[in-house]
């Protein structure tokens, strides 16, 4: 079966999951990406790329700094960008979530980034312009659910690589709610398919998936030994919204044991770079010290998710 | 056809353009011919100011029909835009799309006071109105669209003119 991000020329047709797409079009990704990170030297900001195109922002949870970003990069390449809350909206009216597409589409749109509180949103929308014939349309999953989040997945990436400029001879962890955590998803599935040799998550039981082992990570239930000489870590948000139950004592008793200070990061290689995906709860997976020390790469992952969400959009686009 | 040797054009090129050089003039090549020759030209000329590159992959007109480059370079101009004398260089000059996206492009950085165009050769078949100024080799015959002629450069950096039959 054809894999359905890509068109019959085998091109980008969506973007809706790293999970199995292939690495020849993660890597050209972030290769085009690169020269998109030099756009702040230019007197006018822009690229005529999508000039003439119409870029929706389909947010149907919150979000400020990805439907920010992808805002950005689509203006920088000269879309015209359309945002809708939806999640204020006709929804609340009772319209489906096909319905408001068509409605779009009669709106001449050229693509859609959504995020939805939904796995698999982003697909039916995809499957559901293919079955129309409207395959000039192209969608990019923004986050759905616990799933995916590809251009987060795609930017720590192009952080890594910029950092460390290989991806086989590293070691990374990844650290806190992995249950919840639809980033963390995306950056094992990109960080497996680009050749790192040892992918590790650190966290408590209650807050790893089931068979998680069985997507090629290397399970670790303390700091002190799954920080242990990597060359990158990678902390998540802890996901307080998207909990039920009692998972968890109280934050104070989380940080203690699973929050992320100088001590615990002295485990890991003297070069060893700290990412987010914000937005970050300083003190209670992440310590001040670390958040805004020498190691932290955070800031940057926010400027380089504006050149890789141009890059992805630069090659739906161009076909 | 016989292959006209680049070297030599190369210096025919940096002498029609030595008389015209002032010590604001500034290079940009264009990926990838262009670049090489534009660093061959820099030395040639002792220029002071230094040497920009550009990839016009983004400025393309073509981008819609023929997608992205896959690799795309990035564009590097290290001096100031505004007021600049600018000599855009490329290895050959065909139809002006190229020339005219690397127009859009140096524009976006600022606006020069005068913009030339050097190539090594015109291969004629222009589709718009674009010529330039300084030129080593002009073909006697427009050559066929389905040919491609390019500068490549080999491991010791020697250049020389290849002809591609598509």
């Amino acid at each position: 079966m054809r894999n359905p991000q890509l068109n019959k020329h085998g091109e980008l047709q969506h973007l809706l999951t790293l999970d199995g797409l292939p690495r020849s079009i993660i890597t050209q990704i972030l290769d085009t990406a690169a020269p998109f990170t030099e756009m702040a030297e230019r007197e006018v900001k822009k690229l005529p790329l999508l000039r003439g195109k119409s870029v929706f922002n389909l947010f149907f949870e919150n979000s400020t700094r990805t439907r920010t970003t992808f805002e950005i990069a689509a203006k920088r390449l000269s879309a015209d960008v359309i945002n809708l809350n939806v999640a204020t909206s006709s929804t609340k009216k009772g319209e489906t979530l096909l319905d408001t597409v068509d409605n779009l589409c009669a709106m001449q749109a050229d693509m859609f980034v959504v995020r939805h509180e939904s796995s698999g949103a982003p697909y039916l929308i995809a499957q559901h312009l293919e079955n129309t014939g409207r395959d000039h349309i192209h969608v990019v999953n923004a986050g759905d659910g616990r799933h995916a989040h590809p251009t987060q997945g795609l930017l720590d990436m192009y952080t890594i690589r910029h950092y460390k400029k290989e991806f086989h001879n590293l070691t990374v962890a990844i650290v806190g709610d992995v249950l919840h955590s639809r980033v963390a998803r995306s950056q094992i599935a990109a960080l497996t398919t680009l050749g790192v040799p040892e992918v590790r998550v650190i966290a408590p039981k209650t807050l790893l998936p089931t068979e998680v082992e069985k997507m090629g990570v290397r399970v670790f239930h303390s700091m002190e030994e799954g920080l242990k000489d990597v060359d990158v870590v990678m902390m998540l948000r802890l996901q307080n919204e998207r909990m039920n139950g009692a998972l968890l004592p109280s934050p104070q008793e989380f940080f203690k044991v699973w929050g992320l200070t100088a001590e615990k990061l002295a485990r890991a290689k003297p070069d060893a770079i700290v990412m987010h995906p914000g937005p970050m709860n300083r003190g209670v997976e992440i310590d001040s010290a670390v958040a805004d020390g020498g190691q932290a790469v955070i800031l940057p992952q926010v400027t380089f998710g504006i050149a890789v969400r141009m890059a992805v959009m630069s090659m739906l686009g161009s076909h | 056809m016989q292959l006209p040797d680049a070297e030599q054009l190369i210096a025919q090129l940096a002498s029609a353009m030595r008389p015209h050089i002032t010590p604001a003039t500034a290079l940009v090549g264009i990926h990838t011919g262009g670049v090489w020759l534009a660093q061959r030209l820099h030395a040639l000329l002792g220029l002071s100011q230094p040497l920009g590159s550009i990839d016009v992959s983004f400025y393309r007109d073509d981008y819609g029909a023929k997608g992205l480059h896959p690799q795309p370079q990035k564009s590097e101009i290290p001096f100031d835009v505004e007021g600049a004398h600018i000599v855009i260089v490329d290895d050959v000059l065909y139809t002006g799309r190229t020339t005219r996206a690397a127009l859009n492009e140096l524009f976006d950085y600022g606006r020069p006071a005068r913009v030339d165009l050097a190539v090594l050769i015109d291969r004629g078949g222009r589709e718009l109105p674009i010529a330039a100024r300084f030129c080593a080799l002009t073909l006697g015959e427009p050559l066929p669209a389905g040919q491609n002629l390019q500068l490549e450069r080999d491991d010791s950096g020697a250049l020389t003119m290849r002809l591609i039959h598509a």
